[in-house]
């Protein structure tokens, strides 16, 4: 016989052939790249907006006392009230009618900055030598602001996972529909056709994720909230290596529900436990932003770890070794599921007709 | 040589194939014939591997199949499917690479395979866009695009017209000259019978015949003839050791109890008239087929 002998393609260059034509065969679709646009002009507009909003404060007022007013004048980029007493000042600050105060105090400056959580930078750096500073309460995040990152990271989550998803599922489906299945069993094994899936949505549910995060970034850098970003930026790190593995997670669950049905009209309703899931974390970020109790326990648990984790790190209320921990149960499921969502993957693939019973799909 | 030993394989509690046994020699085009439901697409996707089988084993030139051999093999389910949204090129390509070629590799046999089929102008088109007949011209490509050891073919002709049922008859019998073993299902009798070297009938999940055509047409063969005469052949009836199974005018389809008597019927006829046929028949493969299945 003359044919020539090809080697069959080893489980990771079988898995990439099938995540590359995912990828290409996406990045294709007209849909998906106008959808990807909306979200990120979306993106922009929301950071620049809220940019907008916050570069143009009226003219930061200060208070000062006795002494320290003429400090206070000689700064210049403050309108100065002056303050009968040290306590008075305080008011002043606590009420919110000027960013901070400045009175008599000791230390090379003379003076004592006194603010509500943080540091006044514009303040502190006015002085050639830092000048001592008393905050009125600990450091905590503006409610306003809190909402805004919950809802982003809630709204993020929700959206990638639900498009990438739905993706995996209508291409499970798409290949039951057309039979091509078949073919593909008898090239390559069912677990490099799941893990090529899996792989290949991810990298563009991941790339989705980087390129949202850096425009927000970047958004932030240029139109000058460089301090909201050095707030934000951990907690997206975080959101975006959660993501990476809970992504993973939903992946391998939408694809193994799908594959139980034959049409792509009955996509939606045997994945929307799935869809549940995804939806679920959304609504309680959302709702509970500042429930501490709901927020630990979403940290922890696999599905709404990737926005709860990422919500504490921003609040501030997580401890160093908690996203790690965290992070380690969200691996750790993902791998049971995508054992047990394979096995339904390979069990529902020649099942055409009828829906797959879950027994049925799950039997080995 | 492909060979299947006593597969059995259950669907539940339904027996979908009982000890099913045949081999396909290397260069024999083998026809494989049943009804529907018969068993031909499981006994398939068991030859392939997509179906495990419940006990038997499948074995390529003496040794059993892995995993790895079959991507070897070259298959076409019997429900039609390839990418609706993909250029036919760039599946092929896809296929071909799945099973271990290069792209320069896929490429080049997926043209040329293309050019053969007569479908080399539509390359770049999605599959969606072809008419059915040129969906059934790409899905053929896609089994062949790996330059396969086996082929395991289900319905490859169904939907093609006469012309395109000759050059796909003629790609295939390219990979029989090279020893290919090839193993076709086909409900189309007469193409069956005019493309097949072996063939093997399944009903009810069991083989009820395999063997070369020839032999099993010697094997059905019966002491029937046919005889045209110019008169009437009426007198057919009464003579003796003749079973007549159908008559009009001068033409007679009749049964003889052995091949003397058969001798002794065309003296006769030569001597009441003219005979313008007389000859013994062989039964049609779908006369063997009603009869084995039965």
């Amino acid at each position: 016989m003359t044919t020539t002998k090809y080697t069959t393609p080893g489980m990771a260059t079988g898995t990439w052939l099938v995540a590359e034509r995912e990828i290409r065969m996406r990045l294709r679709s007209k849909a998906f790249l106008i959808s990807t646009g909306i979200l990120l002009v979306i993106v922009l507009a929301s950071v620049v907006i809220g940019g907008l909003m916050g570069a143009n404060p009226p003219k930061d007022k200060l208070a000062a006392v006795g002494s320290a007013v003429a400090v206070a004048e000689s700064l210049n980029a403050f309108e100065v009230v002056e303050a009968k007493s040290v306590d008075e000042a305080r008011e002043l600050v606590q009420s919110g009618d000027v960013e901070s105060a400045v009175v008599p105090g000791e230390g090379p400056t003379g003076v004592t900055v006194i603010a509500l959580d943080r540091a006044p930078s514009m303040v502190v750096a006015l002085f050639g030598v830092s000048p001592d500073v008393e905050l009125l309460e600990s450091d905590a995040q503006d409610d306003f602001l809190v909402y805004i990152v919950a809802l982003g990271f809630g709204l993020v989550f929700f959206m990638s996972a639900l498009t990438f998803g739905s993706t995996i599922a209508q291409s499970v489906v798409e290949e039951k529909q057309t039979r091509i299945v078949e073919i593909l069993m008898a090239s390559v094994p069912v677990r490099v056709l799941l893990a090529g899936k899996i792989l290949g949505n991810s990298i563009l549910a991941f790339a989705q994720i980087v390129l949202i995060a850096a425009l927000a970034g970047v958004g932030m850098l240029t139109t000058g909230q460089d301090i909201l970003l050095a707030d934000v930026g951990p907690s997206i790190v975080w959101f975006a290596v959660f993501f990476a593995f809970g992504f993973v997670l939903l992946a391998a669950l939408f694809a193994a529900t799908s594959a139980l049905v034959s049409r792509m009209e009955d996509v939606g309703s045997v994945t929307s436990p799935v869809t549940m899931l995804v939806m679920i974390p959304y609504f309680l970020v959302i709702f509970f932003n500042n429930n501490p109790l709901v927020l630990a326990i979403m940290s922890y648990v696999p599905f709404s770890a990737p926005v709860g984790m990422p919500m504490r790190v921003f609040l501030g209320t997580a401890a160093w070794w908690e996203p790690l921990l965290s992070l380690a149960l969200l691996i750790v499921t993902t791998i049971g599921v995508v054992a047990v969502g394979s096995r339904m993957y390979s069990n529902g693939l020649l099942k055409t007709g009828a829906r797959v019973k879950l027994s049925e799909a799950l039997a080995k | 040589m492909l060979e299947l030993n006593s597969i059995n394989r259950s669907f539940g509690d339904r027996r979908v194939l009982r000890d099913v046994s045949f081999t396909v020699g290397s260069g024999r085009m083998t026809g494989f014939v049943g009804g529907n439901g018969a068993g031909k697409t499981t006994t398939m996707r068991v030859i392939l591997g997509v179906l495990s089988a419940d006990s038997g084993t499948v074995t390529l030139n003496g040794s059993e199949l892995t995993a790895e051999r079959r991507t070897r093999f070259g298959y076409m389910p019997e429900e039609r499917g390839l990418y609706p949204k993909m250029r036919v090129l760039e599946q092929l390509v896809y296929l071909g690479r799945l099973h271990g070629m290069t792209q320069e590799q896929a490429t080049a046999s997926a043209d040329s395979l293309l050019e053969r089929l007569g479908l080399a102008e539509r390359k770049n088109d999605t599959v969606e866009s072809l008419s059915l007949g040129n969906q059934q011209r790409a899905q053929i490509a896609a089994a062949l695009v790996h330059d396969p050891e086996v082929l395991v073919l289900d319905e490859p002709f169904s939907g093609l017209d006469p012309i395109a049922v000759e050059t796909v008859m003629s790609v295939l019998k390219d990979y029989t000259a090279r020893g290919v073993p090839v193993l076709f299902s086909s409900h189309q009798l007469d193409i069956v019978e005019r493309l097949c070297d072996d063939l093997v009938v399944i009903a009810d999940g069991e083989i009820r015949a395999s063997g070369s055509r020839e032999g099993l047409r010697t094997e059905h063969a019966r002491d029937r003839y046919e005889l045209h005469t110019d008169g009437d052949a009426g007198w057919l009836r009464s003579e003796p050791g003749v079973t007549v199974v159908e008559f009009a005018g001068g033409y007679a389809l009749f049964d003889v109890d052995d091949a003397e008597t058969a001798q002794r019927v065309l003296r006769q006829a030569t001597q009441k008239g003219a005979v313008l046929k007389f000859s013994p028949q062989h039964p049609t493969l779908s006369q063997i087929f009603q009869e084995v299945i039965r």
